[in-house]
């Protein structure tokens, strides 16, 4: 279990409880966090569930495969920080993390 | 047993006029006939990329079949025509396609996206028929124009011409919704998006029309007309680059945008016309298609429509229910560029692979009751009709608005509108959409 606090673009911050294993994606779909689409599922196929992650998480949050590289490059507003919400699971490891959304998902 | 693999082309050169095809014999071509005969045929001598499944909206237990029993099928019935194709039909193995680029290609000159292969002798360069790096650095160019806070600037004037050909509908008569409202609204939208002449307007249908048509149907154009058609379209085109290209600032309108654009204004002229191609097709038969299923799906089911008057707040879900339901673009195909395994199946290099997007939105091992059309279905952002992966449709934001506007207009002005026949379809297996839709608005 992990807080997660999810900010969106306008500044209004949510920080909801997610279960381990279950990516951010749906801890936001699930808690009705707004700001997050997740139109794949979680295969890292839509970019839409696109987030900042806290520099200081990024060590945490693991390895990006090759698609979702591939899609962030895509995506609009991508900085370095920028991950697919659905390709990171929750765990004890990231309690606390804040995620950051960008001002539309495309 | 003809070989299970796609024939190359030195097998089977393009050849036209395409040799006959093979049909069922059947004592009539009524839904109920085409039906029964699907239900109970072997797989292997249906052609379901044969016009007549679609005109006729009977492709559907062929599709429920092919998941069923075969979900990764190869058809050989009418090879010489389109030298042979997968189907994939589970939404799980559409997805393992197409998130799998490297291996599956878009490529125009391996034959591009459509079961039938593009004109190899008039290839038209556009990023939906690349693949990477080329087509990511051309998508990145296009994309902004379409994002969501791009868009936002475009609300007001979609919204007012939407009220207005709302309110030039007639009362009490039977007319048809295809051309006063469908096409009405995707052309006016489309001529904004690129400043074009608003009077000349219906060229853009036209030409999107053509762009699309099967030559082969009765009274298409044939393929010499239709590339003289795109041509011409080609030049009005450049006439607008050339005009905006030397204005000190960038208008706000498409042609401006990309003519100042640093990463897109040394574009060859045949590939910036081809992606322009690429934006007037994929803007126009999709989004009218959704236009005018929305309204048909809503008759056919008065309970959600019912809903839907009751609580105008479902119409965000419901936008993306329509597209679910229409589907718009019943597939989109690649080219297997190394030996693979698929579903079990041996996919061999060069292979075709369609990804009926129209069968993955049925598909009940992923999607609940799916041949249910529902408004405020759970989750309804989760369909594949925009495609997933690199060419995801860029687009999508755009289509949505300009629904959710219609919607929200319409639900305003009236209490219901009537469809009073059934709808006359596109005999394709591509767009899937509708010709006409007669209703009428009561008095
Ligand atoms: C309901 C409406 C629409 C549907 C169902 C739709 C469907 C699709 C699909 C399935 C693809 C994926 C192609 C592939 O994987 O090979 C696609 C790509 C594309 N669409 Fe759409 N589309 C719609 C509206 C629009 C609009 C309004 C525009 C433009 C203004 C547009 C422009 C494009 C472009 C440029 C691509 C190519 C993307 C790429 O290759 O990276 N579409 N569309
Ligand atoms: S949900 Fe589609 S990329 Fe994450």
């Amino acid at each position: 279990m992990a807080t997660i606090t999810y900010v969106e673009f306008n500044g209004t911050e949510h920080a909801v409880q997610v279960a381990d294993g279950v990516s951010l994606m749906e801890g936001a779909l699930g808690n009705g966090v707004p700001g997050i689409d997740g139109d794949c599922g979680g295969n890292a196929a839509c970019a839409t569930c696109h987030v900042y992650i806290d520099p200081a998480w990024e060590a945490k949050t693991g390895e990006k495969s090759e698609l979702e590289c591939d899609m962030l490059d895509l995506a609009d507003g991508l900085q370095d920080n920028s991950r697919l919400a659905c390709q990171i699971k929750a765990s004890a490891d990231l309690d606390g993390l804040i995620v950051r959304m960008p001002a539309t998902q495309h | 047993m003809a070989s299970q693999h796609t024939l190359s082309r030195e097998e089977a050169p393009p050849q036209w006029p395409l040799p006959p095809r093979i049909r069922p014999a059947l004592a009539d071509h009524q839904p109920g006939t085409l039906t029964a005969y699907l239900q109970a045929a072997p797989l292997d001598e249906v052609d379901i990329a044969d016009p007549l499944w679609w005109e006729t909206d009977t492709h559907w237990t062929f599709f429920k079949r092919l998941r069923d029993e075969a979900p990764i099928h190869f058809t050989a019935l009418n090879k010489e025509r389109h030298r042979g194709y997968w189907s994939v039909t589970r939404w799980a193995d559409i997805m393992a396609v197409d998130t799998n680029h490297q291996v599956f290609s878009s490529d125009a000159h391996l034959g591009g996206i459509t079961l039938f292969d593009m004109d190899s002798d008039f290839i038209m360069p556009m990023f939906i028929a690349m693949d990477q790096p080329k087509h990511d650095v051309q998508r990145k160019a296009v994309n902004p124009i379409v994002s969501g806070q791009n868009l936002a600037d475009f609300e007001g004037l979609i919204r007012s011409r939407t009220q207005e050909v709302l309110d030039g509908l007639p009362r009490g008569e039977v007319f048809d919704w295809v051309d006063k409202v469908s096409i009405e609204l995707t052309s006016r939208m489309l001529a904004t998006l690129f400043d074009f002449p608003q009077e000349h307007r219906r060229k853009l249908t036209y030409w999107s029309d053509i762009a699309t048509a099967d030559p082969e149907v009765p009274g298409n154009l044939q393929k010499e007309e239709r590339q003289a058609v795109l041509l011409g379209m080609l030049q009005e085109f450049m006439g607008l680059w050339n005009e905006r290209v030397n204005d000190p600032e960038p208008k706000g309108d498409l042609i401006s945008m990309l003519a100042h654009n640093p990463a897109t204004r040394n574009m060859p002229p045949m590939e910036f016309m081809g992606n322009l191609v690429l934006l007037i097709v994929g803007g126009n038969d999709t989004t009218r298609n959704s236009i005018t299923g929305g309204l048909y799906f809503l008759n056919k089911n008065p309970a959600e429509y019912a809903k839907l008057r009751a609580n105008p707040e479902l119409i965000e879900p419901m936008v993306s229910e329509i597209i679910r339901y229409q589907t718009p673009l019943a597939h989109m195909r690649r080219t297997a560029l190394e030996d693979t395994i698929l579903g079990g199946q041996h996919i061999r290099k060069g292979d075709k692979v369609i990804m009926w997007y129209v069968s993955g939105n049925r598909d009940e091992r992923a999607i609940e009751n799916p041949d249910a059309f529902i408004i405020d279905r759970p989750r309804a952002r989760q369909h594949m009709s925009f495609g997933f992966g690199i060419h995801r449709c860029v687009g999508n934001r755009l289509a949505e608005l300009q629904l959710k506007i219609l919607w929200e207009e319409i639900v305003k002005r009236f209490d219901t509108i009537e469809v009073v026949a059934e709808p006359e379809r596109v005999p394709s297996a591509f767009v899937k959409g509708y010709k006409s839709l007669m209703v009428r608005i009561p008095a």
